[in-house]
């Protein structure tokens, strides 16, 4: 089933994509500016690591789910295993609408719906596959908008996982512990810091969305670090 | 006088039952005991987070009937044709693994005395605490012309599962151009399924199915929930399909007759092809049975649930008086993880921390449009108190609307999961 349906869906990014992307001429500056709605989860240059999503140096011609020290979902782990390769098409056809083309995924990102959003991003991560420590994209590197203002101290608070499984059920009610995601984005595993900076966004309403404001709105600085330790820890 | 003789009956048919099962099911090991009363939101929520938290040190058992639950929430997408019924039925078939001993039976009496709960198959089970989550029942004589033996001509679909298929049938048998009434009920109803969206998924089918067809609601009230959101929605997708009431208008002045498929408002008789009847609400019939309730709801203490008559038993969700949470799934969920917390630590000694409750409440007003409610809660003296809420706005764009139906979808696979393992 999944075989067959990864087998259509390739093909049909094949088909819709490859005239429009291949044709196009992205602008890397341009695609610097879409990859802000990525730099939530993945780093790319000089440095990166694995965050929420894995590091993106190298993209262009790797098989999917295979970098070393990241925990894929088994949806992508089984699409590189069914033969799929990053390439300017199937990244395309991925992030136009990352569910419909390896649903069940771990990426929680609903899609650049523009063609010329997508033409820039392949371009700006070309760059990194070509020679990733080549490329410094200044005006992209000091964008820090979308972060909360947090002191030091607030980050480097070690939660107390107990606690932070406990605070965790208001969590479940929409978050699921096996990291399933049906319209609701998985909060397992992420990395500590990920996870305090984006629900401090939330708590000084930087990151908008009602729910979350109001959940993270009512956290102290201790209870945010220990439901990071309970969800970092949860596999 | 009344309470004097329902003590009476109580005690009498606990004593009866523990003469005939002596050894009930848990008896005669050092474990504490803890039993759940219904498995919904509430129950079966507090009956997993307990025996999952307390690894095996705590004995849970949850009575519940039916082997097949269906959720209220998500129960008017299936009458809107958005989901069908398998997809909001769910088995307790993991709830085992998770630690829970399942009793599918009816819990027909409490004895709080003996702190045994009577099972209609014979037999009692014991309790060191005691968790009822029962959700609702219909106030006798709420609609004048109903009662549950005209539920079938007229239902409820307030309990979702077969009342929900009826209901969905009868609209489907419509005639070109008939018409379909619902009688809402008086605050405090539960809510999913709520009566507005309910509308508006009605709506949604007949508009695609029968688009000359009329809708009209009788209400006891002046104003609504999501009221703006709702009337914005209707004008928008069905113009002029939808004739509210309200209690300005007579709404509050209401008859049915089931025979006959009419309803009288305000003195006006009226023709229907299909009625939704949906009652003013009660605690469910346990939670009077143990004799925790003030009138129609079971007072509690908002920091763990328990009630105001007995520190050993816990009413959650529907049937709970609890100050301002509404009476909606997600409240039932949240209000259960206090309260398993709670009963751990009373019963082994684990940490309790501090209550927080919260509440989001999604509705479906037609295809990709969906808005939302939702507030955080505290445990105050008095009651569980709002800290802090939002609403959808009018005047939302698309976009924002399908992420919102799209979010409930998750949170539904979330809670279900949460709910059931």
């Amino acid at each position: 089933m999944i075989l067959r349906h990864l087998f259509t869906a390739t093909l049909i990014g094949v088909i819709t994509s490859f005239g429009a992307v291949a044709d196009g001429i992205g602008d890397p500056k341009k695609g610097a500016k879409v990859f802000k709605k990525c730099k939530a989860c993945h780093q790319v240059g000089e440095g990166a690591k694995h965050r929420v999503g894995p590091q993106l140096n190298g993209l262009f011609g790797r098989t999917a789910g295979t970098l070393e020290g990241f925990k894929y979902s088994k949806a992508m782990t089984t699409a590189g295993e069914d033969g799929l390769v990053w390439t300017d098409e199937t990244i395309a056809e991925f992030v136009e609408n990352p569910k419909a083309f390896i649903p069940k995924s771990k990426m929680s990102f609903k899609g650049l719906k523009k063609e010329k959003d997508r033409v820039n991003l392949l371009a700006y991560l070309q760059t990194f596959s070509d020679n990733p420590q080549a490329v410094i994209l200044e005006e992209v590197d000091a964008d820090t908008t979308d972060g909360p203002a947090l002191d030091a101290a607030v980050l480097a608070l070690v939660g107390d996982a107990e606690y932070g499984e406990y605070l965790s059920g208001d969590c479940k009610t929409c978050h699921q512990t096996s990291g399933g995601d049906d319209g609701i984005p998985s909060i397992v595993g992420w990395p500590t810091e990920d996870f305090v900076i984006a629900m401090h966004s939330y708590k000084q309403k930087r990151r908008p969305h009602p729910v979350m404001q109001m959940m993270a709105g009512r956290l102290s600085d201790e209870e945010i670090a220990s439901l990071a330790a309970y969800f970092n820890a949860l596999q | 006088m009344k309470l004097n003789r329902r003590l009476f009956l109580g005690s009498a048919a606990a004593a009866s039952a523990s003469l005939s099962a002596p050894m009930a099911m848990g008896a005669g090991h050092g474990k504490p005991r803890v039993v759940v009363v219904g498995g919904g939101a509430g129950g079966a929520t507090a009956a997993r987070y307990i025996a999952k938290d307390s690894k095996g040190e705590i004995d849970v058992t949850l009575i519940e009937p039916t082997r097949t639950y269906y959720t209220c929430f998500f129960s008017n997408l299936v009458i809107g044709g958005f989901r069908d019924i398998q997809s909001i039925g769910h088995s307790y078939g993991k709830m085992a693994a998770g630690g829970v001993n399942v009793v599918h039976d009816w819990a027909t009496g409490v004895d709080r005395d003996a702190k045994t709960v009577a099972l209609a198959g014979g037999g009692s089970v014991p309790y060191d605490k005691l968790i009822l989550s029962p959700g609702i029942d219909f106030v006798d004589g709420a609609v004048e012309g109903w009662d549950l033996s005209t539920q079938n001509a007229m239902p409820h679909a307030y309990k979702a599962g077969s009342q929900t298929e009826l209901l969905k049938a009868q609209i489907m048998a419509m005639p070109q151009g008939g018409t379909f009434a619902m009688v809402a009920p008086p605050n405090p109803f539960r809510c999913p399924p709520g009566p507005y969206e309910r509308v508006s998924m009605v709506a949604h089918y007949l508009k695609n199915n029968n688009p000359t067809a009329k809708i009209i609601i009788a209400d006891p009230k002046a104003k609504f929930s999501k009221f703006g959101l709702f009337q914005e929605g209707w004008a928008n997708h069905y113009g002029g399909m939808i004739d509210w009431i309200g209690s300005d208008f007579g709404g509050d002045n209401v008859s049915v007759d089931a025979g006959a498929m009419t309803v009288t408002i305000d003195g006006e008789v009226t023709k229907v092809d299909a009625c939704n009847v949906i009652p003013a609400m009660k605690a469910g019939k346990i939670a009077h049975d143990a004799d925790v309730t003030e009138g129609n709801w079971a007072p509690v203490n908002a920091i763990d649930m328990s009630t105001k008559a007995d520190a050993d038993v816990y009413v959650l969700g529907d049937s709970s008086s609890q100050g301002d949470m509404p009476k909606s799934g997600f409240s039932a969920n949240s209000q259960a993880k206090v309260c398993a917390n709670a009963v751990r630590g009373a019963l082994t000694g684990s940490k309790v921390f501090p209550a927080k409750f919260s509440n989001t409440c999604w509705s479906l007003i037609d295809t990709n449009d969906g808005v939302k409610v939702g507030a955080s809660y505290e445990a105050t003296d008095e009651k569980i108190a709002k800290v802090d809420g939002f609403i959808s706005a009018t005047g939302e764009g698309a976009d924002l609307r399908k992420a919102t139906y799209e979010e409930s979808v998750g949170w539904y696979a979330g809670i279900t999961a949460d709910m059931f393992g």
